[in-house]
């Protein structure tokens, strides 16, 4: 499908023989969510930058491009995504990108993929080809529905264009490492970044704390000195596996839970290694426990848990929504997609 | 529906002196900021507690009658203007702080706290609420969260819907909803993203959970005087370009300048066309490295004079013509009409330039004070309501200048939202499949309409109209252009 018109006919015959559809960018993230319908919409043939002017600040691109292919064209110009969104394999498309909501390292310094949609382009359910949002930094008119598609996972419509804010590239990055006990990384995360200090990431797992910093040179240096800790080698690599999920305390062997929580909950106390980002807000755990109990703990940390990874075929599951939020989302469902015909069984059907 | 049956069911709800009918009692809220529109209230409720609210929300929706939130009243939308047949629910009285978490770095607040007090409150902890608007003495966190406010500082720090971990709402039939979480992100779909501009048509909030940065160690000003806007449009372009994003990017032409320098005397360059206000803030290094980089751009972009911060009170000096612009330029003419587009920066020469130029066409003097940084404009024009006809001169004019704003690829309205104003400019903006997605949204939380009718999203019948009008008058040339 290459063309707006192709993909919105394809919609509405669908939806005219009531066929369901499942909208897929490179299938990234099939391990992940992945959905069973009657027909395929493959977005990649979609692609291209629409339009990019640096001093803007901003990105038009159609949503099968792939995210290695746009961060490659902002590389050339000194700019990222701030919010450092997985690739998985390279291969990871822009519409995936927004509708799995996913975020790196950097989302709790800097935001995560919502933050930075500032314009969406959508085929709703019927077919029909709908305009949100816009290209510039501020835009008030009408209802927010651009940023409402990060992280819908499709069950709203299909992406087909976003615009997207863009940012410099931190002149300078340095990450320090300290040795410590979880509860007190917990603590040092959250009162670095009570401090003013250009926080770029966090992590903490088997004892070592690592902190990125990033920014001008001066300051960096000068957070850096204060923070305390030695400097760590070939950083970059370290965060990419993190952001990619290539590390090597991700055992893909057992279930790895996404808990993500009050940035300040004390360790959760679930057997399994964890692994901490965010300042303490997300925390990765490869465990065997119920997700009852996974759900629980989470709800006491003051969040949620989501079924991130499993040994077998993609079974999406999460912590229940709040009975209150639930007919809003069925609505909402309702009125985007009125005969239920996209990505059936994925979070976001209610 | 009679106004006293309705009166005896609101009193089981709230105690009866915080009902107010009588006219001298309701005067003061028959009107926003933006004043042209007025109207008086048939029923003002003050609530004091949640389950006021809620309890309101109930008795309106059984009895279908409209409900119009208002916080502080500084919204230049007409977004609070009260309903002809409705209750307008004040939030006045939730002031409460609740809660200040250092370590977690938030503030659990009341609807009714004005924003500058967030800041206030938590500035002894080293920590401040990033949003910023220039009304910020007196508007509230409420209203900031139903238009997703901006500041002058959002360019680097963000709007609203960035600083927001979570929202309390009642839905109009009474319920509380949490949107969002302690976390930074929520099960489902975003529906904090999707309430945070709403304009109060989804719900009415009761308890906002901030996010609170530190405060930088320094922040520095230099104050830019150009002799021609262009020039001026092309630095903030080169700033932005060379990779820094100041934490601050304020343009002034040079009637506003004029006009603030009469009104605060801030020592202003009264001859320049253009004045740009660059601030940098982080570690004093970091401040004069990026101090140092911007002063090269702005000389080699034709800055005809530069001045630097020598300490706090200067800069806060350089800030207070900034900040009190709307009013120095309220001084010049009797009524000053404040519009809000937003266009990509680098058209910012070009539109300044038309937006001269239609002043002259309409005999209209317009000053602009605005967020370059963002390219939100800012132009206020002068008018006199007292003239015949004048005040539909003026609304002519800023139909033209945001159906511009369309045009060069921007929208109506960057931060004060839609209201009832810019009610007509929204078919320009946004085509009827897409307006009537919007009257979907807005019925998955509010069946009936009664929350804010009017405001925000315009019926497809008036777009319709209004298309007809202008097609015959042959004036608007691009009813439908495509924002991608
Ligand atoms: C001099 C001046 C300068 C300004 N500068 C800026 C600026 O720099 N940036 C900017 O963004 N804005 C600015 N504004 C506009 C205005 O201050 C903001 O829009 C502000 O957020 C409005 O807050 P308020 O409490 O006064 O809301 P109100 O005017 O009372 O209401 C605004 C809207 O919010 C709704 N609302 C209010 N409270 C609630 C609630 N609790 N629940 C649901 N809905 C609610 C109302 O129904 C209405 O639609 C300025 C205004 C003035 C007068």
């Amino acid at each position: 499908m290459n063309s707006i018109e192709h993909i919105s006919d394809f919609v509405k015959e669908c939806s005219s023989h009531n066929r369901t559809i499942k909208i897929s960018g490179s299938g990234s993230k099939s391990f992940w969510v992945d959905s069973h319908a009657d027909q395929l919409l493959n977005m990649q043939d979609y692609a291209g930058v629409i339009d990019y002017e640096p001093s803007e600040l901003v990105m038009t691109v159609k949503a099968g491009t792939l995210l290695t292919d746009v961060n490659r064209i902002l590389e050339k110009e000194g700019q990222v995504l701030a919010f450092e969104p997985p690739t998985f394999g390279g291969e990871g498309t822009i519409g995936g990108m927004v509708a799995s909501g996913l975020s790196g390292p950097r989302r709790a310094y800097a935001g995560s993929v919502r933050d930075y949609v500032l314009g969406i382009r959508l085929i709703d359910g019927i077919g029909q080809d709908l305009h949100f949002g816009g290209k510039v930094i501020k835009n008030v008119a009408g209802f927010d529905v651009s940023r409402l598609m990060a992280g819908a996972l499709g069950s709203l419509g299909v992406i087909t264009e976003v615009s997207l804010k863009v940012m410099p590239k931190p002149q300078y990055e340095k990450t320090l490492r300290l040795s410590m006990n979880e509860s007190q990384a917990i603590h040092f995360m959250n009162q670095a970044a009570s401090k003013p200090l250009p926080l770029s990431a966090t992590s903490f797992y088997q004892g070592e704390l690592r902190i990125r910093l990033s920014g001008a040179e001066v300051a960096v240096r000068a957070a850096s000195k204060e923070l305390g800790g030695e400097t760590l080698e070939n950083a970059d690599q370290w965060w990419q596996s993190l952001q990619n999920q290539t590390a090597s305390c991700f055992d893909l062997t057992k279930p790895l839970w996404r808990l993500s929580v009050k940035s300040t909950a004390q360790p959760l106390g679930l057997s399994g290694q964890c692994l901490i980002e965010w300042g303490g807000a997300q925390r990765w755990i490869n465990s065997e426990h119920t997700p009852s109990q996974i759900f629980k703990v989470a709800q006491e940390a003051l969040g949620h848990a989501q079924l991130f990874r499993q040994g077998n075929p993609a079974q999406p599951l999460g912590s229940p929504l709040a009975t209150s939020l639930i007919p809003i989302h069925q609505r909402l469902k309702k009125n985007f997609d009125p005969k239920g015909i996209f990505n059936p069984g994925l979070p976001g059907n209610f | 529906m009679d106004r006293n049956h309705l009166v005896n069911l609101l009193s089981q709800c709230l105690p009866r002196e915080s009902i107010l009918t009588n006219p001298e009692d309701v005067k003061p809220f028959e009107t926003d900021g933006l004043s042209a529109y007025k109207q008086l209230p048939w029923i003002v409720v003050l609530p004091t507690e949640e389950s006021q609210v809620q309890a309101i929300l109930r008795v309106c929706h059984q009895n279908k009658v409209p409900v119009v939130a208002r916080g502080s009243g500084t919204g230049l939308s007409g977004g609070a203007l009260p309903h002809e047949q409705g209750v307008l629910l004040s939030l006045s009285k939730f002031t409460k702080i609740i809660n200040i978490d250092v370590l977690s770095r938030t503030a659990v607040v009341q609807p009714g706290v004005r924003n500058l007090a967030v800041s206030e409150a938590a500035a002894p902890l080293g920590l401040y609420y990033a949003p910023d608007p220039s009304s910020q003495i007196a508007c509230s966190i409420g209203g900031n969260v139903a238009e997703n406010s901006g500041g002058v500082h959002c360019l680097k720090y963000g709007l609203t819907v960035h600083n927001l971990l979570k929202v309390r709402i009642v839905s109009i039939e009474g319920d509380i909803l949490e949107l969002g979480g302690d976390s930074l992100d929520a099960a489902g779909y975003d529906l904090l993203a999707l309430v945070t501009g709403s304009e109060g048509l989804l719900g009415v909030v009761t308890e906002v959970t901030v996010k609170l940065l530190p405060k930088p160690q320094l922040a520095k000003a230099i104050l830019a005087a150009f002799d021609d806007v262009e020039k001026a449009s092309s630095a903030v372009a080169n700033i932005i370009a060379a990779g820094i994003i100041p934490a601050g990017l304020e343009m002034m032409d040079g009637p506003a300048t004029r006009a603030a320098e009469a009104f605060v005397h801030a020592n202003y360059p009264v001859d320049a066309e253009a004045v740009l206000i660059c601030e940098s803030d982080g570690t004093p290094d970091e401040v004069a490295d990026e101090m140092d980089r911007m002063k090269a751009i702005l000389e080699s972009s034709g800055a005809l004079e530069l001045r630097y911060s020598q300490d706090e009170a200067q800069r806060l000096k350089f800030w207070a013509g900034r900040k009190a612009a709307f009013p120095a330029v309220g001084r010049l003419s009797p009524d000053y009409y404040c519009i809000d587009g937003t266009i990509p920066r680098k058209t910012l020469g070009y539109v300044l330039k038309r937006i001269y130029e239609l002043g002259e066409e309409y005999g209209l003097e317009v000053a602009n004070v605005f967020h370059a940084g963002d390219g939100n404009l800012h132009p206020l024009i002068l008018f006199d309501a007292a003239k015949e006809g004048e005040f539909e001169r003026t609304e002519a004019y800023a139909g033209k200048i945001l159906e511009l704003c369309v045009e060069v690829g921007g929208t109506i309205t960057g931060e004060h939202g839609v209201g009832v104003e810019k009610i007509n400019q929204m078919c320009s903006q946004f085509d009827d499949p897409t307006l009537a997605c919007f009257h979907g949204v807005k019925a998955c939380f509010d069946e009936d309409g009664l929350l804010n009718p009017g405001k925000l999203i315009p019926t497809l019948h008036r777009c319709a109209e209004l298309g007809k009008m202008h097609v015959h008058h042959n004036q608007l040339p691009h009813p439908h252009l495509p924002r991608f």
